[in-house]
């Protein structure tokens, strides 16, 4: 049986993927992947203690925040489209309206 | 009828507020339907009102129409309600009656103005005001009407808004009126405290078990630091000269026959307190004969033929308030009658010659006009007859009453000697500078342009009317007040005395309202003044009929002094400026300056500090949004480190 450390550690590394993608990219679809892949990670998270605990709760977790995901990236699509009607494009730099 | 009081003084608000709304849209001939039609309504409603009267109480009692209770709190409290006595019809059926006159009249004077719609709709609102005023079965209620004819006399007064003068008059009227005013809510106050109601009988009854001492002088003579603000008496008089910036008519209706008689009326309405207080009387008294004599004084050295007549308006309200003050409260009435009469003719007949004039005020450019514009100049004549106090037109009567009861007051001998001999001098100035205001515009050569002159014309029918039964008014309505000298040989009663009888409650312990002045005194002073009014006409008619402004040319060279002190008015109004408006202005400058420099910088300094904290902290503001995750990531990352 793979340990459950591996799953941290592969967890993690998704997470500071995620981060670094948030943090670097311009694009707003990719910037929006990369908060998908920091949700993911942390699902894992969930999964390999609720295996190794063998306990439910963290399966509960992770339904809840795959349906809180789904739920956030059809308003977040939505959001990108309207920008994109505006502004021709989704480069999130440009959307800088609210500033002095 | 009498359960429906509103309706009078709701007719004319009803025109307001139709030709206000509506009136520009609609039309002149819909403005002057709905504004002359209002205001016989309610003279219609009014007298209709008064027969129902006459035929249910019969020894003019006070009748009482409750509309509502207005307010009430703690036990004091006052009612929305019309009365109607003796002394409210006697103003009722002059103010509806002349007041409609002049509303006619109005129809062919102002029928050129485009303003139309707004004069017809200010002057329903000021007769309905006026209604209100009379009607009012409380002070406070009656203040209601007070204050609403002063803002009518304001709107009017400014009128010709576009005018430098017109509005400055306005404004002069209407802040010196907001000094008498003062008084007048004084006096409510008192009344308030001392008694726990402003109601007309209430305030009597309470006056009554009080009894004689400070509390009442002290009403009273509030009360008549308010009647002179409205009735324009020294030292407050110098606002109704100014209000001839506004139409004729409307120095007819407000500022002659109705508006500045309420002091007048208002006095007489409080005659049981005023007779408590012979401190009072005599200060109303002196003010009055002081007023009489200085504004005729001022009178006889105005070329503007409103002026003129201004003057003379003050003089002869203060000859009301000689009467009110020495105690003939139905002499006092009886003036202000006649004088409703016949100067609501001179004025009409001079707005008449304004017109025929176009537009020309000074009677130095006027003169011959009597063969011009005829019924005019009749109409007029025998208004000045009247208040010149010729024998047996309306003015001979009332004055004569008043300088006999001057002379015979019961209240204080000596004073009303004075103020007899102050009295008997203003009527011979009366008839002098209105003689000379008649020679001088009807009599001799015409002295304007060739222009004018071929512009001359008599005035249409609207205009015509209303002078002929004002004239005819003025030449007979001292009939109501035959002197019992002469009525007694003949059988005729006085009447107006026998009608007010009632209003002049009869008090123990105090003088009655009416008193009895001896043959003899009567005698001399009916002969006196017949002396005094053919004296000024003669004097009149040397100077002015025939050599037209030569004699006041002679004058300002004899005595160019007083000649130029009576031009000028005495200087009054330079005075005021100097003492009054004048450090007034320079407070108000330092305010204005100095105090709203520091207020406005220590607010501005307040702001500034605000504005750099914002500087400082708008600079993390960027509007870019991966600024802001990094800032939140960077927060995560020290939140764990701190707490994890």
């Amino acid at each position: 049986m793979i340990p459950t450390s591996w799953f941290l550690i592969l967890g993690a590394i998704l997470f500071s993927l995620g981060v670094l993608g948030v943090l670097t990219r311009r694009n707003g679809i990719t910037i929006f992947m990369s908060i998908e892949l920091m949700v993911n990670a942390v699902n894992l998270t969930f999964i390999a203690y609720a295996r190794e605990l063998g306990s439910l709760h963290g399966l509960m977790w992770v339904f809840f925040i795959m349906a809180v995901a789904a739920a956030e990236a059809a308003v977040g699509l939505a959001i990108f489209i309207a920008l994109y009607r505006h502004r021709e494009t989704i480069d999130v730099d440009e959307a800088n309206l609210m500033h002095w | 009828m009498l359960d429906k009081l509103a309706l009078i003084p709701l007719m004319p608000f009803l025109g307001f507020l139709l030709n206000g709304l509506f009136g520009r849209r609609l039309g002149k001939t819909f403005v002057s339907i709905v504004g002359v039609g209002t205001a016989f309504a309610s003279a219609i409603l009014g007298s209709y009102a008064t027969w129902e009267y006459v035929h249910t109480f019969h020894d003019g009692e006070r009748h009482v129409d409750v509309v509502y209770q207005w307010f009430l709190s703690g036990g004091v409290g006052t009612d929305i309600a019309f009365q109607l006595d003796p002394l409210s019809i006697v103003m009722l059926m002059v103010v509806t009656w002349v007041g409609s006159l002049i509303h006619l009249y109005s129809v062919g004077y102002m029928h050129e103005e485009d303003g139309y719609f707004r004069y017809f709709s200010y002057l329903n609102l000021f007769l309905a005001m006026m209604l209100i005023l009379i009607l009012g079965s409380s002070y406070l209620f009656a203040f209601v009407g007070w204050e609403g004819v002063g803002l009518c006399s304001y709107l009017l007064i400014g009128y010709y808004y576009q005018t430098d003068f017109a509005p400055a008059a306005g404004k002069k009227a209407f802040v010196v009126n907001r000094i008498g005013d003062f008084g007048f809510l004084l006096a409510m106050f008192l009344m308030f405290m001392a008694f726990g109601s402003v109601d007309f009988g209430a305030v009597e009854k309470g006056a009554i078990g009080v009894g004689p001492g400070a509390l009442v002088t002290g009403i009273c003579v509030l009360m008549f630091v308010g009647a002179c603000g409205k009735s324009a008496q020294m030292p407050l008089y110098v606002w109704l000269p100014d209000a001839m910036a506004g139409p004729t008519p409307v120095s007819a209706l407000i500022h002659a026959a109705t508006m500045v008689t309420a002091g007048v009326y208002l006095v007489v309405r409080s005659n049981v307190l005023f007779r408590m207080s012979p401190t009072a009387m005599a200060i109303v008294a002196f003010i009055g004969a002081l007023t009489a004599l200085f504004a005729a004084t001022i009178g006889v050295a105005q070329n503007d033929i409103k002026k003129v007549l201004a003057y003379s308006t003050v003089s002869q309200l203060g000859f009301m308030f000689i009467a009110a003050g020495v105690g003939a409260y139905v002499a006092a009435i009886f003036h202000l009658v006649t004088h409703a009469f016949f100067k609501a003719c001179l004025f009409l007949g001079s707005g008449s010659v304004i017109h025929a004039m176009g537009g020309e005020q000074d009677i130095r450019k006027m003169g011959g006009l009597r063969k011009h514009i005829p019924v005019t100049h009749w109409t007029f004549a025998i208004a000045t007859f009247a208040i010149a106090g010729f024998p047996l037109a309306a003015g001979f009567f009332s004055k004569d009453e008043i300088l006999a009861s001057a002379l015979a007051t019961p209240y204080f001998a000596s004073l009303g000697k004075v103020v007899w001999a102050m009295g008997t001098v203003a009527a011979l100035f009366t008839a002098f500078y209105m003689y000379r205001l008649y020679y001088l515009t009807f009599a001799g050569e015409f002295r304007g342009t060739h222009e004018q002159e071929h512009h001359l014309h008599e005035s249409p029918k609207t205009m015509t009317i209303p002078l002929i039964v004002l004239a005819s008014l003025s030449a007979v309505g001292g009939l109501i007040g035959i002197p019992h000298l002469l009525g007694h040989s003949l059988h005729i009663p006085h009447v107006l005395e026998h009608w007010l009888e009632p209003v002049l409650t009869k008090v123990a312990g105090l003088r009655d309202g009416a008193f009895a002045v001896a043959e003899q005194p009567e005698i001399i002073v009916m002969a006196g003044s017949t002396i005094l009014a053919l004296a000024g006409w003669w004097f009149a008619k040397s100077k002015y009929a025939t050599r037209g402004t030569a004699a006041d040319e002679a004058f300002h060279e004899n005595m160019p002094g007083l000649a130029s002190t009576w031009e000028n008015k005495y200087w009054v109004d330079e005075l005021y400026d100097a003492i009054v408006v004048k450090p007034l202005h320079g407070f108000s400058t330092i305010c204005w300056k100095v105090f709203d420099a520091i207020i406005d910088g220590l607010l501005s300094l307040a702001a500034y500090f605000i504005a750099a904290l914002g500087d400082i902290i708008r600079f993390f503001q960027t509007g870019n949004v991966r600024n802001y995750a990094l800032m939140l990531f960077l927060g995560v990352v020290v939140f764990i480190w701190v707490y994890v």
